[in-house]
């Protein structure tokens, strides 16, 4: 399959008055032509930052790529200035934010907002780019496109606007589409909606997609692959059944088990105790090592290599060593 | 749309009204009056001046003539210049002072937002640390204060500007400046941290993320957004600087409005004191109701209309 992207050990560090946070400490991800692949953890474990690095959307100062790159079709993002990222966003890559209800300038009509990237980019008359418009409008759902181009977003549901903000993303053939929990601030039944669309979006154009959340439901629904992260490093990474129903990594359990499930009735969730490290100063070891119900004394010490379970699969855990296996066994 | 005006007509009549009365009762609460002065005149000649004047009639009768004065906006004759009508003096002084006035807020708007805007761009950089600066001096000197001091060194010592008087745009430069220091250091702060605020929302990370040019972000985007709250003190720095011009005006002997209402206040010219105070306030509110209307062109999201009205 055709490697869209490729993010190699990247770390980004927001340097503030009360010392450097490490957002994102070496972050490998790569992302195939036409696949979702799903980022999920807990807040502040890097997830919206490596997707915002992606596009050099982190504000700077403070933020910075410390080091790493992100190469998307061949070209290393982090080496291009930024005039060169500008004809990249919104053409190549888009990105779509968390909440509908901010992310549309409440000034502007939808029909300015929807094809003022477009005429950017692409060098065609007004009526076209409102064609575009409309047609993006009737892509996502929106009835009557003509007359709502002319409205403000307050106009608009919540629901509605999110729809509005991905035929926004969409205008222009992105090859890329990143959405950055785009249905954390709506409620389940326009969620199901908005999925179903990104599922229908894809079909019809074939983007890649990656989704950012925090929401198991949703991975377990549109994702091909799953990237766990915790304390800025991906800790694991695998296809959804690998990460559903073989989850390797003590976290990963964890999470799973905290969400609760139709089919085991009566169940307690199991939440996972304690917070995530400090990243003003994270651990030299596992950076899960105090939440970690299965922890060793060289988990404390040093990072675990990665161990690969499967072409497709990959853990970074003590507990899935080889030496660890052997150690278990021998002390049964 | 059509109704929300109208009920803002019937508003500023109103008001324009509570301020007529209030002026023409505290006018007659002043000791004294425009026809006693300091030689004693004919008893017989006094008393034909105020029969002239109306000023024998009882204080309701002229309240009344007073009322349909404003009506027909004529205001009759000055007392203490008998060649004049009030009507003349205003018409003869207002270009002036408008002069002023729009040269003024246009000064102090432009270079206020531009301050402004750069200042947010370069947040805690030395160019916001220079414009801060500016602005806290601009806001703390007082304009009397600011206009001596522009005499003093650019008119007297530099000899670059003339000192006073109103004949060409080289005269306009001192008042202008003197008067338009402060407000536009108002709107450089407010311009500068309602931007900031608004360089950290959603839309215009969505907007980055379109690919826009910077300044597409930050003109079309943000700036229309940050200016929210500069359009709506504007209708108070009106109010400032409509009364800055009087002091403005004596201070560089500019024949203004200014001068005449100064002037007829201490002479007692009650038919210029009315009539200059109605022409401000009726000028002040309708400067308001324009401010209101530009605040609901710039964000769609304040309808003007109430509500069940349309």
């Amino acid at each position: 399959m055709d490697k869209i992207l490729d993010i190699k050990d990247l770390h980004i560090s927001f340097v503030t008055y009360g010392g450097e946070v490490q957002a994102v400490r070496g972050v490998n991800l790569e992302l195939y032509r036409g696949e979702t692949l799903a980022i999920v953890g807990e807040s502040g474990c890097g997830k919206s930052v490596t997707a915002n690095s992606i596009m050099k959307l982190i504000p700077s100062p403070p933020g910075k790529i410390k080091q790493g790159s992100i190469h998307f079709k061949g070209k290393d993002m982090t080496k291009l200035s930024n005039k060169e990222v500008r004809k990249i966003r919104g053409v190549d890559i888009s990105m779509i934010f968390q909440d509908p209800m901010t992310a549309l300038n409440p000034t502007l009509t939808i029909g300015d907002q929807l094809t003022e990237g477009i005429k950017q980019h692409r060098k065609i008359s007004a009526k076209q780019a409102n064609h575009h418009a409309i047609d993006m409008l009737n892509l996502v759902g929106i009835p009557n496109p003509d007359e709502r181009m002319k409205q403000y977003p307050h106009q608009f549901s919540g629901g509605m606007r999110q729809r509005i903000v991905i035929a926004m993303a969409l205008i222009c053939e992105p090859e890329l589409l990143i959405a950055d929990e785009p249905t954390t601030a709506l409620d389940v039944t326009i969620q199901a909606q908005i999925l179903q669309l990104f599922q229908k979006i894809q079909r019809e154009t074939g983007v890649s997609i990656i989704l950012i959340t925090h929401d198991l439901g949703i991975v377990a629904k549109v994702a091909n692959r799953i990237a766990v992260m915790y304390a800025g490093k991906v800790i694991e990474t695998g296809t959804r059944q690998e990460i559903f129903y073989h989850p390797n990594h003590p976290y990963t359990q964890g999470l799973l088990n905290s969400v609760p499930r139709l089919d085991q009735k009566g169940e307690k969730l199991i939440p996972i105790d304690g917070t995530p490290p400090d990243l003003f100063a994270p651990p030299d070891g596992c950076p899960f090592t105090a939440r970690c119900p299965n922890a060793m004394e060289v988990c404390s010490r040093i990072y675990p290599f990665q161990t690969e379970l499967s072409q497709t699969h990959a853990v970074d855990c003590w507990l899935q060593d080889e030496r660890a296996k052997k150690y278990i066994a021998s002390s049964l | 749309m059509a109704k929300y005006i109208l009920k803002r007509f019937a508003l500023m009549v109103v008001t324009v009204l509570i301020i007529a009365t209030l002026t023409f009762f505290l006018m007659n609460l002043l000791p004294g009056s425009p026809l006693n002065e300091e030689r004693s005149t004919n008893e017989a000649v006094q008393q034909n001046l105020e029969a002239h004047f109306n000023l024998d009639e009882p204080l309701i009768v002229q309240y009344v003539l007073y009322l349909k004065s404003i009506a027909t906006f004529d205001f009759g004759p000055s007392i203490k210049q008998p060649t004049e009508t009030v009507n003349s003096l205003l018409s003869r002084g207002f270009p002036i002072s408008a002069e002023l006035g729009i040269w003024t807020i246009l000064t102090a708007v432009i270079s206020g937002i531009a301050l402004g805007v750069f200042a947010a761009l370069k947040h805690n950089g030395l160019i916001d640390y220079i414009a801060m600066t500016v602005a806290v001096l601009g806001i703390s000197v007082p304009n009397f204060v600011l206009a001596t001091l522009l005499i003093q060194e650019l008119a007297v010592n530099l000899d670059i500007f003339p000192a006073a008087t109103w004949s060409s745009p080289a005269h306009m430069v001192l008042p202008i400046l003197a008067l338009a220091t402060g407000p536009m250091a108002i709107i450089a702060r407010l311009t500068r941290s309602s931007m900031l605020e608004t360089l950290t929302q959603d839309y215009i990370k969505t907007a980055r993320a379109k690919g826009l040019s910077p300044v597409k972000v930050i003109i079309k985007h943000a700036l229309r957004n940050a200016l929210m709250p500069v359009v709506t003190i504007l209708g108070t720095l009106m109010a400032g600087i409509l009364t800055g011009t009087f002091v403005i005006e004596k201070i560089f002997a500019i024949p203004g409005m200014g001068k005449y209402f100064v002037e007829s206040i201490n002479q007692r010219d009650y038919p210029v004191i009315m009539g200059t105070t109605v022409f401000y306030s009726v000028f002040l509110v309708f400067m308001l109701f324009l401010v209101d209307i530009a605040y609901g062109l710039l964000d769609p999201r304040i309808k003007l209309h109430d509500e069940g009205g349309g």
